[in-house]
Formats: structure tokens, C-alpha cells, sequence
């Protein structure tokens, strides 16, 4: 062990001292040396990463980098500078890390402006290199603005600068920013007609820059649509692109094309280029014959592509199998791969947290609108273990793309009726939400909101599991989707629920939140709380506690700037408090009110008029104790003739409702 | 005179009658579609020998199916109460394995009461009571509830349902053996099936009243990309033809590659080629270089029609190989006699005293083609029906006249000339010299223009062997010359044995001989029957004023002097105990007719792996 020891020790002093020697080279006075030095060091260092490491250590990259700037150094030795960059490039992540560090990408940038050729493609080459690394930060490609248009004008110098450029822009377009950058400068006119080039690499990787430019980018997809390339349309070309016998990448890679075109509106989603080209395509891309890498991305860009079409989610749903074909996804590693080959283990393990994220996200956007298919879903084998065994995965990825799985399922009642129920899914879901990121979180109250609807047998089990007070904190949460959710919840709980559940909840969120809630800046919180309010209040509500709180909450909401929706919601909440013993009185008492609600008979919306209506209905129900009085009351403020009027309505339930009313007059 | 107008008038009309009468313009225009898009699409089947299904069976479907629009439309017309009211049709040929991947289609025109329609496949023999997939070596996709059945009564869930409106495609793969359906151009999976039978008919079957489809075998555009899924499969067999593992063996792969090709050159006699080739490839070639050029220059007097010398040059430089060959021998010698009357052996040639225009129209040349040019006056007679008729008697007038200069200009002009007699004088053989200077005077007498065809002609015949190469070549000088001929022919030129009389009757004397030949070898061997008839061919020639233009005349043709020249080419090399095929030729005749083979035993690869695919 001693020996073994030592010897690595010796080695290593060796090699420091060849480097120290390759590195004293670059400082010789004489140019000739220089080069020569230089030249040597390239052969050394080839495939060598210890040698490249020594020699970023000994600090060569500043020197190399200093000779490459120098306007006084000849081309050649300027050249083989770049070149040996190229290959330190070629290294660990660190090599890459030390060399921007070292600013070596500028000084590239800057070698870009010279006239010759093979130095230009010698930076590019390096340039590319660096790029394309994940350490490197792909802004320091935007900083200069002059840069973008000057690799433009060299685009057309050589297959290598085409290769080498469209490379770097494929890894450095990140944002829509970058997007638009690139745009601005000219990269669709400059870029199409690479994807018609000789050489593959160049049409490749022309091909990828269109997919990131693409992406959720409205603009750059309407441009794309009307490029012809050598008289072709773009999709054309893609579509020719997709063609089976073509390499799998670049079938892969024009189905992200025509996929972020579509979702972007660019290309309809009934277009024969989706339906019967771009969607059979990544259906392909999902087969047990891809690589892992290639399922995992056609998987996913399907999801993406299918995702607001039922249409395509019907096709594809009976192309090829694919449900039952996902369900493959779930096999990694296979105890196959486990007995046979160590190296196939570690590459299924690595890919099967992917493999199953992507599986969930196909599955979502599969069942997201359509019943039949979510069955089929379900009657997957094993599917809804697997997605309860998602739901608790230590990769976050897994865990949200199992929860918007099971989210697009719970949007089936009879899925709620019978799978979900029968593997307990609230259990995780529950131990889900007590600790996640607000992305999960969404998904996972979403869901929830979903399974505590009144008829899912989910909702008792969930309920005694304490999660009131949960729903509650969410409602207090920033950001307007959960509390959406949280309240959202809430009023699926109250709907026609016991009245321990309600006091409970009342108890529960305070009413300091609940006003809070109903002064929410979000519509939708807005709505859902009403609702909740709505659901509490049905069925003879007790206002002895918060009545005049609630009063006059309605009162401001009827009074405020407010939707045709909230209004009707309110009135609602009204005729359920008109429903109540006691609450009657909160109303009958208070005149402003009454006021109100004769206001809303005679509103140009039917459904306010309707809600209105039904509101003095309760008011004046005949069985009820004090039904005279209030029945004269509102005489006297000429609501009957209101209804008298209403019963001429056009509209039938209108009429309807004005004509119940009245006979309790009449009786 | 007006007379003979309008009979030819009223002709025409008869025939322009007959093709109304046959010619539904549409059905035409489908029909040639068809073809069309069976030809592209399954390149690999003889459709002689298996021909590819176009509709359907009015013979082979029960009783309740009825059929209309060029048997393409299927049609119920049972009770349709239960089950056993099903009825089915087959296409009228099965699916052949040379197609590779096969494909048809299907419209649901309408899906009548029930929509119990099934799609699929049968073979022969199985009831037509019954929809396809319900019994034994039958299988089908059903409208109804989508799924698939595979020779069982019991279904299994495939696909979705199908009704009026939707396109229903069936894809046979017969290089995995496995099947799936389309639906609207989706592929919809695997059929569970694992097995097929061998040829399988396309089938449909109906049930219930007022169910109507169409098929489309190729009538029309598929609606799914079938030419794509067949892309996929090319390239998958293609590549697993260029990955075909060589392992350790990398080497010697090589070296039998370098083997083929340098054993081509030489069997051939590609000399200085070949010596080229060995020298790059530091490979040593096995026969020596002398023999070589012996083979080369026996090859080029056969090739030149020049048998006599031939047989004189074999006889020296192989003693003892035609005397133990005497099938080879006699065969020579029949030639001898074709090259006689032709005029082109040296046994008649040295008697003429060659006028210019006999030595132009010398049929000895290669460059003269088969009878193409030769059989135009009559379809001058003839042509009412063909394509070349509507030009008339004048474009071709002035074809003659023009082609009378090209004729002479394309030959001095052509640049081939020069290297080629070069080449000739190369091969510097006791032979040649005794015929060059006679080639050579007779040259002297005739223009220059005419000399430089004389060279042309050798050239041609001399220094391209029986390769297919030549015949390139060669049609291109036939396009050119070939209307030349023709006006030459109702001239001097092409006479028996090149006019002459004193060669005339050398000729008959040969004529003699050669009968003695046959005679003997008939008592030495026994009946040949090929040999009597070979002599029977060759002295037909001499019952016809024209041999040229007779019914046997096709042995005059030069093309016939390349099998000959092969089989003494093969003879030799056998007799030096080398291969007397390359082993080129032998490794690309294996394959081809493995291919063919593959196709039999129905491995559908073999439709993806066509040797034509791999020759450029």
C-alpha cells in the first residue's frame, strides 16, 4: 500500500516538472520557440486531463491567453494558442471554471474580429466548448452587444463557424430575453438555411437553435411559419426531418420545433403536421426501442404538445398503445439490468427518476379532459400505487409530476368514487402538503380541493386527519394560488356539510382572515371565500356570533366594484341568511339592505334578479314564524308589485321563483 | 386511290373505336396509378411469378357480400339477424413475401344497422361464413368494439372503435412477422398475434344490413404514410447490413476484397490495370502477366468476330485445350461459320477486295447494333399502333440523310479511338501482325474519314470485353449509326461473306467441314441436341437473300460473340487451373439469387436488401 503510495507520488513530481517545463517554454524569447513550445503542448496534452490540470495550475491559460491577444504574434502561434485553449476546454468542469475565470472568454470574442479564417474557427471552437459547459454562465455571451451580430456576419464563413455558432446560441438561448436578442439580430434569416446544409453537425445543431428559440415564443413561431427555405416551408422541412429513417435526434429535435410552433399558436392543433406527423412522432420517441434520454424528452415535449387538446389527447391516447406503453417507464432499473451489467444498472438508475417524472407528466396532459382515458389510466397495472408511491419519491421532480397526475385523474368523479378511495391517495397527499415547495404545494392543494368535493369518500377520512388548519395557513399564504386552493378547499369542505365541521372552520380560519379573504385582490380568492361564506350559511345558519360582521361584509361587497359573478354570489349568501330563524331579522331590521335587494330585482342581469328574488322568497316563506309581518313589511316597500312584475319575466325560472313568491302572498 | 383512303380512314376509326370502347380515361388514370404505386412501393415482387392483390375476389367470398366499382367496393346483402349471417371476401391474390412490409386500406362508407365490420386477414380455404379472425388462420380488427382477434372466437382490447367516415389501414410486416392497424392514419400498436401463416389474403367481412366499405390496394394515396414506416425499415435492414460485425477478422476481409477485385481485372484481362492495382495494394496476382495478354488478345479476335484467328491463337498458346473440349470446339467453329457469312472472319475477309462502303457497314463491328434500325421499314407497314408511326415516312427521310454525316463525324470524332488502337497494337501477338498490315492496306484505300471508323470499330471490339459496360457504350454508337446502317443495307453492303464470291464458297466448304465435325463428334459422343440445333441456326442463315433480316438473323448480332468469348475465356483459365468465373461475378450471383431465395422461403428482409440497392 506504502509502495503503491509512493510510486503515484513519483509520477506525479514528474509530471509537474514536464509541465513547469511546457510552461517555461511560453515565456522563451525567442517567438520561433514560442510556437514551437506552444505546438508541443497541444500534443501533450491531448486526452491527457492530468497533464491539462498541471498546467492551469502551473498558469499556463494567462500566458496562452496573453499570446493569443498579442497583435505582434504571429497568426500560426495565435492559432495553435487558441487551439491548445481549446483542448485545456476539453477537460473537467474545473478546467472550464479556471478558464473563464481567466476571462478567456472575451479575449476569444475579441480574436473573432481578426480576418483569418482557421484562427476565427480555432476561438469558435474553443468558444463552443466553454459554452456549452454547464459552469459557464451563458450571459457572459450577451454582455457585448456587438458580439451576437458579429457571430451572425460569420455565419456564413465556413460549416465549421455554422457548426461551432449555432451551437453556442442552441446552449446560450435560455430566456425569452435571450430569445429576443437573438431574434432582433436576425438568427431565424441567418439560421434557416443552415437546415438545408451539407453536413449534418450543422444542420443538427441549426435545427436545435429553432427549438429554443421557439419555445413558448409567439413571435418567433408566427415568424417561422412564413420562412421558406429553398422555396419549402419551415414545417416542411421540419416534417421532412421527422421522416423514420432519419437519425432519431433530429426526428426528436423537429418534433420540439413544430411542437413549441403549436403551442404557440403558430400552427393549428389540426393541422396534418401535428396530427399526423409531430404526435405519432414522439409517440415513437416513447417506445421501448429509444434510448432512456430519448423517451424521457419525447415523453415530456408530448405532454407539452397535447396538453390543451382533447383532440390529440384522444389520438394519442390510441396510438400505439401508449398508455399501457408508459407503463414500461416505471421498470427502471430491471432486475434484468441489476443481475447482468454493473454499468447498465448506473445508467437505468440514473434515468429512472427522470423516466418516471416524464411518464407522470404524459399521463396528466393524457387524462386532463377526457374520462375514458383516464379509466384507462387507472386500469394501468399498478398505476395508482405508482403514483402513491410518487408522491413520497425523494425527487422533487417525481413528487410534483406524480401530483399533477393524480390532479388530472381527481378530476373524475368516478375515479374519486372508486380508485382513489380504494388506495387511500389522501394519506400521501396529506403528508405531501405539510412540507413542500409552493409548486407541489399548488398541485397538491389543487388536488386536494378535488377529493374533498361531497361526494368523494375521501372527504370524512381527511377531514378527521386534522387538515383544517392547514387549509387555513395555506389561505394565508403569498401566493394567490394557494390561497386560492386553501380557501378553495375550505368551501368544498362547508358545502352541505354537519355544523361541527362549519363551526370548526369558522373557529379555524377566524373571521379576522375571512374578511381579510373577502378583501382579497384576487377574484378568484374573492369568489371561493363568498362560496365558503355561501356553504356556511346554508341550511338555517346560527348568526348569533358573527351576524353583523357577515352584514356587513355583504353590505360592502354589494356596494363595492365588483363582477357580475361576485354580486350574485353575495345575494346568494343573503338569501341563505334569509333562510335562517334568527338571521331573518339581520335583514328585515336593516332597511339599507332591503333597499338593496330591490335594486337587484330590478337589475338588468337575470341571475342577480334571480338571486334577489330568491333572497325575498326566504323573506317572506310563509310556514315560518313572523312570516306575516315580514310579509306586510315588504308590501309596504312595493315588492310585491316587483314580483308581480317578475312574473311577467322572460325569463322562465324568473317567472317561476316570482310566482312562488307571490303565493305566499296569496295564502 | 381515293378508295385505298378511305379504307385506311375507316381502319383508324375502327381502331380509334376500340380504344373508346376500352378506355374509361378515369379508370385508366387509376389503373396507372396502381401500377405506379405498387412498383414504388414493393420494388421486389416479380408480380409474374406472385402478383400483388388489386381488389376483390368475385369468387372467393360467401354468398351475402356483394361487390361493385371495379370489385373495390364491398357491400352486405344478408339478413344480418345474427352471427351466422357473417360474411366475408378475400383479395384476389395473397400477400407475397417478397413485398417486405404490405399495406391496404379501407373506407367505412357506411356502417349499415350494427357496424359489425372486420378488417384483416385470411388464407385460403377458411370459411367465408364468418368475419375475419373468428377461426383458424384468420385475422381481423372489429368495428364494433375494437378489438382484435386472432383465429378465436374471443377478442382481445386493441383499439378503439371504428364507424361510417373513418379509415381503416392493415399493415403486414414480413421481415418480424408481425401486424398492426391504422385507424385515420394512426398506427394503433402490435397486433396481439404472434404468428402468421403464410400467404394471407387481405379480408373484410360485414354483418348486418347496409354496411358498406372500400378498399384501397394502392388505387389511391394512403392515408397513412406507409412509404415512411417502409423508409424506417430500409434503413434498419441497411444498416444491419453495413454493421454486419467482422470482428478480429477486419484483415482478412480485406485481403479477400482486394482478391475480388484484382481477380476480376485479370480474368477479364484487364492487364495493366490489374498490374496497377497489385502494385497499390502490395498483392501478387497469381496467373502471369503473358497469359494475361494471351487470354486479353484471344478475347478481343472473338470479340471482333474474328474466330477463325481465334481458334488458330488457342490452339497455339494452349495446346491440347480445345482438343479435349470439343463442345467448345464445335461452338467456335459454328461461330466461324455466323462470322463468315457476316463477312468478318479473316478466312472470308482476305478474299474481298473491300469496297469503302462494305467496309463501313462492316457488321463486324460491335457498334453495330441489333435490328433496330433494320426492322424500321417495316413498321412503316405496321405502325398504326405504335409511337414511332406518328412521325411519318418524312422525319425519318431526313433521319437518314442527316445520320449519313453524323454517322462518319461521330466516329472520327469520338475520342476513344486513338487510346484504343494503341491498345491493340499492344498486345503484339504473331496474329495480329499477320492481320494488321491486311486491315491496314485496305485502310490505304479508303478515305480518311473511313479509316478512322475502321479503327473505331476495333477499337470497340477490341479493347472492351463482354462487360456490361460495352453495352453502354454501345447503344450510344447505335443511336447514332444505326439509321446509316439501314440506308447502306438496301445498297452493297451487307452481303454474304462481304460479297465476295471466292469467300463464298470458302464459306461453303467451311459449311462443309463443319457438318463433317459434327458428324464425327456425334459418333465419338453420341446425339447432341444442342449441336444440331446451333447448325441448324447457322446454315439457316443461307435460305434467306437477307440474313441480316431473317428470323435467325439475331446470331449475326456481335452481342452474340460475348457468350462465346466467356465460355473460351473460362475454358482457358480452367485449363490453368484458375476459377473460371471471378469470384466477383460468383460472390454477386450468390447473393442475388440469395435474395430471390429469402423471397420464397418468405424472409421479408429481402425486399429492403436488393443487391441492385448496393451496385452504383
Amino acid at each position: 500500500y506504502a509502495y503503491d503510495f509512493v510510486l503515484s507520488f513519483v509520477t506525479m513530481q514528474e509530471v509537474t516538472a514536464t509541465s513547469r517545463h511546457y510552461v517555461d517554454r511560453l515565456f522563451d524569447p525567442d517567438p520561433q520557440n514560442v510556437l514551437q513550445g506552444v505546438i508541443d503542448m497541444k500534443n501533450a496534452v491531448i486526452g491527457n486531463n492530468r497533464q491539462k490540470a498541471n498546467l492551469i495550475v502551473l498558469g499556463a491559460v494567462p500566458r496562452l491567453l496573453y499570446l493569443l491577444q498579442q497583435s505582434s504574434s504571429s497568426l500560426e502561434l495565435r492559432t495553435e494558442c487558441a487551439v491548445v485553449l481549446g483542448s485545456l476546454a476539453m477537460g473537467t468542469e474545473n478546467n472550464i471554471k479556471s478558464l473563464v475565470d481567466c476571462h478567456i472568454i472575451p479575449a476569444l470574442l475579441q480574436g473573432l474580429l481578426c480576418s483569418d479564417l482557421i484562427f476565427i474557427e480555432a476561438c469558435l471552437r474553443c468558444l463552443r466548448t466553454v459554452f456549452i459547459s454547464p459552469v459557464t454562465p451563458v450571459q457572459l455571451l450577451y454582455t457585448d452587444p456587438t458580439v451576437i451580430p458579429h457571430l451572425m456576419s460569420l455565419l456564413s464563413l465556413s460549416q465549421h463557424t455554422q457548426e461551432y455558432i449555432t451551437q453556442i446560441f442552441a446552449h446560450c438561448c435560455k430566456t425569452p430575453e435571450h430569445q429576443t436578442v437573438l431574434f432582433n439580430h436576425g438568427a431565424i434569416q441567418n439560421i434557416a438555411p443552415l437546415l438545408i446544409s451539407p453536413s449534418y453537425k450543422v444542420r443538427m445543431q441549426a435545427l436545435k437553435c429553432f427549438s429554443v428559440l421557439a419555445y413558448e415564443n409567439a413571435q418567433v413561431s408566427m415568424t417561422l411559419v412564413n420562412v421558406l427555405v429553398d422555396g419549402e416551408q419551415l414545417s416542411q422541412v421540419f416534417v421532412r426531418m421527422m421522416q423514420r429513417d432519419k437519425p432519431i435526434e433530429m426526428q426528436l429535435t423537429a418534433a420540439k420545433c413544430l411542437t413549441y410552433m403549436c403551442r404557440a399558436g403558430a400552427i393549428r392543433t389540426d393541422d396534418n403536421c401535428i396530427v399526423l406527423k409531430t404526435l405519432p412522432c414522439l409517440v415513437r420517441m416513447c417506445s421501448k426501442e429509444r434510448l432512456l434520454e430519448e423517451r424521457v424528452e419525447g415523453a415530456e415535449t408530448l405532454a407539452y404538445l397535447m396538453e390543451p387538446d382533447i383532440e390529440l389527447q384522444r389520438i394519442a391516447s390510441v396510438t400505439d398503445h401508449l398508455v399501457s406503453m408508459l407503463a414500461d417507464y416505471f421498470k427502471y432499473p430491471s432486475s434484468v439490468s441489476a443481475i447482468t451489467d454493473i454499468k447498465r444498472l448506473d445508467h437505468d438508475l440514473k434515468h429512472a427518476h427522470e423516466l418516471r417524472q416524464a411518464a407522470f407528466k404524459l399521463y396528466a396532459s393524457l387524462g386532463s379532459n377526457d374520462e375514458d382515458i383516464r379509466k384507462k389510466i387507472t386500469e394501468t397495472e399498478n398505476m395508482m400505487d405508482r403514483i402513491v408511491s410518487g408522491l413520497s419519491e425523494s425527487s422533487i421532480k417525481v413528487r410534483l409530476a406524480a401530483v399533477r397526475c393524480l390532479h388530472s385523474l381527481s378530476r373524475s368523479v368516478q375515479q374519486l368514487r372508486t380508485s382513489f378511495h380504494d388506495h387511500a391517495v389522501w394519506k400521501p397527499l396529506m403528508k405531501l402538503l405539510q412540507n413542500a415547495p409552493d409548486e407541489v404545494l399548488v398541485m397538491a392543494s389543487s388536488t386536494l380541493c378535488n377529493l374533498l368535493l361531497e361526494f368523494s369518500p375521501s372527504k370524512e377520512p381527511i377531514l378527521e386527519s386534522g387538515v383544517i388548519e392547514l387549509l387555513c395557513s395555506l389561505t394565508q399564504s403569498d401566493s394567490p394560488a394557494l390561497r386560492v386552493n386553501g380557501i378553495w378547499a375550505l368551501m368544498n369542505m362547508a358545502f352541505q356539510a354537519d355544523q361541527k365541521v362549519k363551526v370548526e372552520i369558522v373557529q379555524a380560519l377566524g373571521t379576522e382572515q375571512l374578511f381579510r379573504l373577502l378583501s382579497d385582490p384576487d377574484t378568484n380568492v374573492l369568489m371561493k371565500t363568498l362560496g365558503l361564506l355561501r356553504n356556511l350559511l346554508s341550511t338555517r345558519p346560527d348568526m348569533s356570533s358573527h351576524g353583523k360582521q357577515i352584514m356587513q361584509a355583504v353590505t360592502l361587497i354589494l356596494e363595492g366594484e365588483h363582477s357580475i359573478e361576485v354580486k350574485e354570489q353575495t345575494l346568494c349568501i343573503l338569501a341563505n341568511i334569509a333562510d335562517g330563524n334568527t338571521a331573518k331579522e339581520l335583514i328585515m331590521t336593516n332597511d339599507d339592505m332591503l333597499q338593496k335587494i330591490k335594486y337587484y330585482m330590478g337589475h338588468s342581469n337575470v341571475k342577480l334578479q334571480l338571486a334577489a328574488t330568491f333572497c325575498i322568497s326566504n323573506l317572506i316563506w310563509n310556514e315560518e314564524d313572523g312570516s306575516q309581518e315580514r310579509q306586510d313589511k315588504l308590501r309596504e316597500m312595493g315588492f310585491v308589485d316587483i314580483l308581480h312584475k317578475l312574473t311577467q319575466a322572460s325569463d322562465p325560472n324568473l317567472c317561476d321563483r316570482a310566482k312562488k313568491a307571490m303565493q305566499q302572498y296569496l295564502a | 386511290m381515293q378508295c385505298n383512303i378511305c379504307s385506311v380512314l375507316s381502319k383508324m376509326a375502327e381502331l380509334g373505336a376500340g380504344s373508346l370502347l376500352t378506355g374509361d380515361p378515369a379508370f385508366n388514370y387509376q389503373e396507372h396509378e396502381l401500377n405506379e404505386r405498387l412498383k414504388r412501393l414493393y420494388p421486389a415482387v416479380n408480380e409474374e411469378e406472385t402478383p400483388l392483390p388489386r381488389s376483390w375476389s368475385p369468387k372467393d367470398k360467401y354468398s351475402y357480400i356483394g361487390l361493385s366499382q371495379n370489385n373495390l367496393r364491398v357491400h352486405y346483402k344478408g339478413h344480418g339477424k345474427n352471427h351466422k349471417d357473417a360474411a366475408s371476401v378475400r383479395a384476389t391474390h395473397p400477400i407475397p413475401a417478397a413485398c417486405g412490409i404490405y399495406y391496404f386500406e379501407v373506407k367505412i362508407v357506411s356502417k349499415g344497422r350494427d357496424g359489425y365490420m372486420g378488417i384483416g386477414l385470411s388464407a385460403q380455404g377458411v370459411n367465408m361464413n364468418r368475419l375475419p379472425g373468428w377461426d383458424k388462420h384468420s385475422y381481423g380488427y372489429h368495428g364494433d368494439d375494437g378489438h382484435s382477434f386472432c383465429s378465436s372466437g374471443t377478442g382481445q382490447p386493441y383499439g378503439p372503435t371504428f364507424t361510417t367516415g373513418d379509415v381503416i389501414g392493415c399493415c403486414v410486416n414480413l421481415i418480424n412477422n408481425t401486424c398492426f392497424y391504422t385507424k385515420n392514419g394512426h398506427t394503433l400498436s402490435f397486433c396481439p398475434c404472434l404468428s402468421f401463416q403464410p400467404n394471407l389474403y387481405p379480408t373484410v367481412g360485414l354483418q348486418t344490413p347496409g354496411e358498406i366499405v372500400d378498399a384501397n390496394f394502392g388505387q389511391q394515396p394512403f392515408v397513412f404514410d406507409i412509404e415512411d414506416y417502409m423508409s424506417e425499415w430500409r434503413a434498419k435492414i441497411h444498416s444491419m447490413i453495413a454493421r454486419f460485425p467482422i470482428g478480429e477478422r477486419l484483415g482478412d476481409w480485406q485481403a479477400v476484397l482486394q482478391n475480388m477485385v484484382s481477380s476480376y481485372l485479370v480474368h477479364h484481362g484487364y492487364c495493366a490495370t490489374a498490374m496497377t492495382f497489385a502494385r497499390a495494394t502490395e498483392t501478387m496476382i497469381q496467373e502471369d502477366q503473358t497469359s494475361i495478354k494471351n487470354r486479353q488478345r484471344i478475347q478481343k479476335l472473338v470479340l471482333a468476330g474474328r474466330v477463325g484467328e481465334a481458334i488458330d491463337a488457342t490452339q497455339q498458346l494452349y495446346p491440347g485445350l480445345l482438343e479435349h473440349d470439343p463442345n467448345l470446339l464445335f461452338m467456335l467453329k459454328c461461330r466461324q461459320f455466323v462470322e463468315m457469312v457476316n463477312g468478318t472472319d479473316s478466312e472470308v475477309r482476305c478474299f474481298s477486295a473491300r469496297s469503302p462502303k462494305s467496309q463501313d457497314s462492316y457488321p463486324g463491328s460491335p457498334n453495330l447494333s441489333p435490328r433496330h434500325g433494320a426492322t424500321n421499314a417495316h413498321l412503316h407497314n405496321t405502325g398504326a399502333d405504335s409511337p414511332t408511326c406518328s412521325n411519318g415516312v418524312t422525319p425519318t427521310n431526313k433521319n437518314k440523310s442527316h445520320n449519313k454525316y453524323t454517322g462518319v463525324s461521330s466516329a472520327s470524332s469520338s475520342p476513344s479511338s486513338s487510346p484504343s488502337s494503341v491498345n491493340y497494337s499492344e498486345s503484339n501477338s504473331t496474329d495480329s501482325t499477320k492481320s494488321q498490315p491486311h486491315s491496314a492496306t485496305s485502310n490505304q484505300e479508303t478515305s480518311d474519314s473511313e479509316m478512322e471508323i475502321e479503327a473505331e470499330h476495333y477499337s470497340n471490339g477490341v479493347t472492351e470485353s463482354s462487360t456490361r459496360i460495352m453495352n453502354g457504350t454501345y447503344k450510344h454508337q447505335e443511336i447514332l449509326q444505326a439509321d446509316d446502317n439501314s440506308v447502306d443495307d438496301s445498297c452493297s453492303s451487307r452481303q454474304l461473306c462481304g460479297g465476295n464470291q471466292a469467300a463464298t464458297e470458302r464459306m461453303i466448304q467451311f459449311g462443309r467441314e463443319l457438318q463433317a465435325l459434327s458428324e464425327q463428334l456425334c459418333r465419338q459422343y453420341g446425339k447432341n441436341a444442342t449441336h444440331k440445333k446451333m447448325l441448324q441456326d447457322a446454315f439457316s442463315l443461307l435460305a434467306y437473300s437477307d440474313p441480316w433480316n431473317c428470323p435467325v438473323g439475331q446470331q449475326l448480332d456481335p452481342m452474340q460473340r460475348e457468350a462465346i468469348c466467356s465460355a473460351l475465356n473460362s475454358a482457358i483459365l480452367e485449363s490453368q487451373n484458375l476459377p473460371k468465373q471471378p469470384p466477383l461475378m460468383l460472390a454477386l450471383g450468390q447473393a442475388t439469387e440469395c435474395v430471390q431465395l429469402m423471397a420464397k422461403v418468405r424472409s421479408g428482409s429481402c425486399s429492403f436488401a436488393r443487391v441492385d440497392n448496393f451496385l452504383h
